[in-house]
């Protein structure tokens, strides 16, 4: 017989019954103390002969020294771009260029958790993030273009399309290896060539992946790899031999590219900032609600240009949801972003600290009500608490500027109208969310909502096969799907 | 985020250990007899005999008949006896009938009763008449016996229909809420427990009343048992990491755990032929 008190044990085991840490091996990818320019389909040292320290931002160490490329070795690189264009890539059977483009998907896939290890590192996002979305959504839009890559009679019929020449992207540092393929795979798959210049704070898994168009054997020069900060973005656009530019990054710089850009013929798509309104009905599931909410802002620390930073929610249901989320964020387990356990990681650079901090300081200094869940963050790095924001008027900044960090305002309304009116009030339009359980009513909303993105009942999903991009200062041009291909062709008509 | 691979050491032992002090050790087969219940009612009390430090389980469970010998075999000792009732596991018989059955195992003297709704009832939108069934068994029940309702989830199709199983069971007084019986194709299901775990949370919230969760039904292995704690841990809270609040209802899944708990002991795996089958 079993003693009655045997029973009664372990309850002080139950107050820290805690995950243990569960952290990724960092040995799986080995990290070169110095790179060169991918040019021409080597690694040559930039005639600029100046390099700059990227860095780990949970730990402020240094990884690796990256060169910063200058406007001769820009020249060189569309250089080499162009020849690949004119002897090799744009000759190749489209069916040839497929090939290619599984086989750089396929070795994605093989070496995902090379890579997925570096984007943490680099970038500072959780390996639960870059492990199960970040990679598999890099590879599947490999996967995906391959398919059109000799397919493109058959998407534009009568059309005739061909492809435009070299391209230039430059890509950010929420999604490094994502925007890389976004931005890579269609203009690949139209029979274009590419010069892609990483952002500068996360180049390190677009110099891996140097390392795989090698292992593919794609012909050099069809993709050139540039890095540098803004400066080597600027020689980019101003190339008078590249044919199109492709950009992802804040509205300030894209103003600046279509200015730069104005006159001279040459393409441009761009995909800048959000300020996104997810939609909360008194009919949604709440709970389910609630997951989306978080999923929506606190995603890669809210550096997500379609995150949903601001959530409106049906003032009769205001104070369920409001306690349900206070709730949910205080089990957001915020620190190493290589530990699998961890939702929110690292802030991304130093700036991007700044910026979120002084705005979350406009938000307290206008009246804003703060709610930070107690957390406990790690003492180097760049870190910031899941914070929500209750009592907002639609006239502090919060609710009006892109914050790109885990920073949720809350709003309330009254009316589908009133829902429709205030969301749409913004200068951006990239995304948005609705929450309902009434189908015609998410039909009526997305219809209305003058957002590129409109999810019903989830939030941040992607899918190669669907377009993504803005309206208004969100931008112009979609990602993604047929629409993706579209920007990289051009048509006899 | 139920990953396995971090619960570990102490808080491996501990959701090991717990699992078996909230088990509600099964048996609900037509072979069933006197001699296999009070096998299973031993194991129910000491479930290792070569180590002290094992639990004993919550309950056994077992069909009417045999409450008897499940009683005479664990009196005296913390575990409880649970009968199905209501017409198990269909519950498509007249309401007398059922009635009468709970009557049965109150007065035979089960200390719980596990019902299961009329799903015939509700899925034609009978929903009266499931919640009288409810209310009518448990006033059977009160004070005598534990109430658990059934509401055998994979045959309600979607979480509209579990959320409002749950919410009529609950409001016709359920002490418990069960997922399933065990005897349909879809068992326990991590997703739709959560939509009974957030319910439950919702009624204590607004009400401040306590209902118990139970899982059921293909639940073999530690590490299952083991998400369910962790969903129900992150979901409701330590206050309901107790088997006054949290039931599995399982057969198998006992010597596996038993086997986990011996290997963090010892650092091996053990052979099975070391666990007793009863």
């Amino acid at each position: 017989m079993v003693p009655a008190e045997k029973h009664g044990r372990t309850a002080a085991v139950v107050s820290k019954w805690d995950y243990a840490p569960a952290p990724e091996a960092k040995d799986i990818v080995k990290i070169q103390d110095r790179y060169g320019l991918f040019i021409g389909g080597k690694f040559v040292e930039p005639l600029s002969k100046q390099h700059y320290t990227t860095i780990d931002p949970a730990h402020e160490e240094p990884l690796a020294e990256v060169a910063q490329a200058g406007k001769a070795d820009v020249a060189k690189a569309v250089r080499a771009a162009r020849e690949a264009y004119a002897t090799t890539w744009s000759k190749l059977r489209p069916s040839e260029r497929a090939k290619y483009l599984y086989r750089i998907a396929r070795i994605l896939q093989e070496r995902a958790r090379e890579f997925a290890v570096l984007e943490s590192r680099n970038g500072g996002k959780p390996i639960r993030e870059s492990r199960d979305v970040d990679l598999p959504l890099a590879a599947a839009h490999f996967f995906y273009y391959a398919g059109w890559a000799d397919k493109l009679e058959y998407a534009f019929p009568n059309r005739k399309p061909r492809p435009i020449g070299v391209a230039g992207q430059i890509i950010p540092w929420n999604f490094p290896m994502l925007m890389l393929a976004w931005k890579i795979a269609p203009a690949l798959a139209a029979g274009n060539t590419v010069v892609l210049k990483p952002a500068e704070t996360t180049p390190l898994t677009a110099l891996l992946f140097c390392d795989v168009l090698r292992q593919a054997e794609l012909p050099p020069g069809v993709v050139n790899i540039v890095t540098g900060d803004g400066r080597t973005g600027a020689e980019i656009v101003a190339h008078p031999d590249v044919n199109k530019i492709a950009f992802t990054g804040s509205t300030e710089v894209g103003k600046a590219i279509q200015r730069a850009l104005a006159g001279t013929g040459k393409r441009l798509t761009l995909e800048l900032g959000g300020k996104a309104a997810n939609v909360v009905f008194d009919d949604a599931p709440l709970d389910q609600a609630v997951e989306g909410i978080v999923n929506g802002i606190y995603f890669n620390q809210g550096h997500v240009c379609c995150a949903g930073s601001r959530l409106f929610v049906q003032e009769s249901i205001y104070d369920a949801i409001i306690s349900k989320l206070k709730r949910r964020m205080s089990t957001l387990r915020v620190g190493d972003p290589l530990d699998k356990n961890t939702d929110v990681g690292a802030i991304n650079s130093k700036m991007q600290l700044d910026k979120i901090t002084s705005l979350v300081q406009s938000g307290i200094d206008e009246g804003a009500e703060i709610y930070q869940p107690p957390c406990k963050l790690p003492e180097r790095g760049y870190w910031f608490v899941p914070t929500v924001f209750t009592n907002v008027a639609q006239s502090y900044r919060i609710a009006q500027e892109e914050i790109f960090g885990p920073v949720l305002s809350v709003l309330t309304f009254r009316t589908p109208d009133e829902a429709v009116e205030k969301a749409n009030n913004t200068p951006y339009g990239l995304s948005a969310g609705v929450w309902t359980e009434k189908g015609s009513r998410i039909l009526a909303m997305a219809q209305r909502l003058k957002a590129g993105v409109v999810w019903a009942n989830t939030y941040n999903r992607f899918d190669p096969t669907s377009p993504f991009g803005g309206y208004k200062e969100s931008g112009f041009g979609r990602e993604g799907g047929l629409h993706g291909l579209e920007p990289y062709l051009a048509f006899d008509e | 985020m139920l990953a396995t691979r971090s619960i570990k050491k102490a808080s491996k032992v501990f959701a090991l250990d717990l699992a078996i002090r909230c088990m509600d050790l099964t048996t609900l087969e037509g072979a069933d007899t006197p001699g296999k219940v009070a096998a299973l009612s031993s194991k129910a009390i000491r479930p290792d005999p070569t180590d002290d430090s094992i639990p004993s389980v919550a309950a056994v469970c077992v069909y009417p008949n045999l409450v008897p010998t499940a009683l005479e075999r664990t009196r005296g000792t913390g575990v409880k006896v649970a009968s199905v009732a209501t017409a198990f596991p269909s519950g498509q018989a007249p309401l007398d009938v059922k009635l009468q059955e709970v009557r049965d195992v109150v007065a035979m003297g089960a200390h719980e009763v596990d019902m299961v709704i009329d799903r015939g009832a509700f899925l034609s939108g009978n929903y009266a008449k499931v919640y009288d069934e409810i209310v009518r068994v448990k006033e059977l029940c009160a004070g005598k016996a534990h109430l658990k309702v059934i509401l055998e989830t994979g045959e309600l199709g979607n979480y509209d229909n579990v959320r409002r199983a749950s919410l009529l069971a609950i409001a016709g007084g359920a002490d418990f809420i069960k997922t399933s019986t065990g005897k349909v194709t879809r068992n326990s299901e991590l997703p739709v427990a959560l939509c009974m775990l957030e319910v439950i949370r919702d009624v204590h919230e607004e009400t401040g009343r306590v209902v118990g969760m139970k899982i059921a039904g293909g639940i073999r292995q530690s590490k299952q048992a083991v998400q369910y704690l962790v969903q129900v841990y992150e979901t409701l809270g330590p206050a309901w990491l107790t088997p006054d609040r949290y039931r599995i209802g399982a057969s198998s899944l006992l010597n596996d755990v038993l086997m986990q708990l011996r290997k963090e002991k010892t650092g091996r795996y053990q052979n099975p032929d070391y666990f007793t089958v009863d």
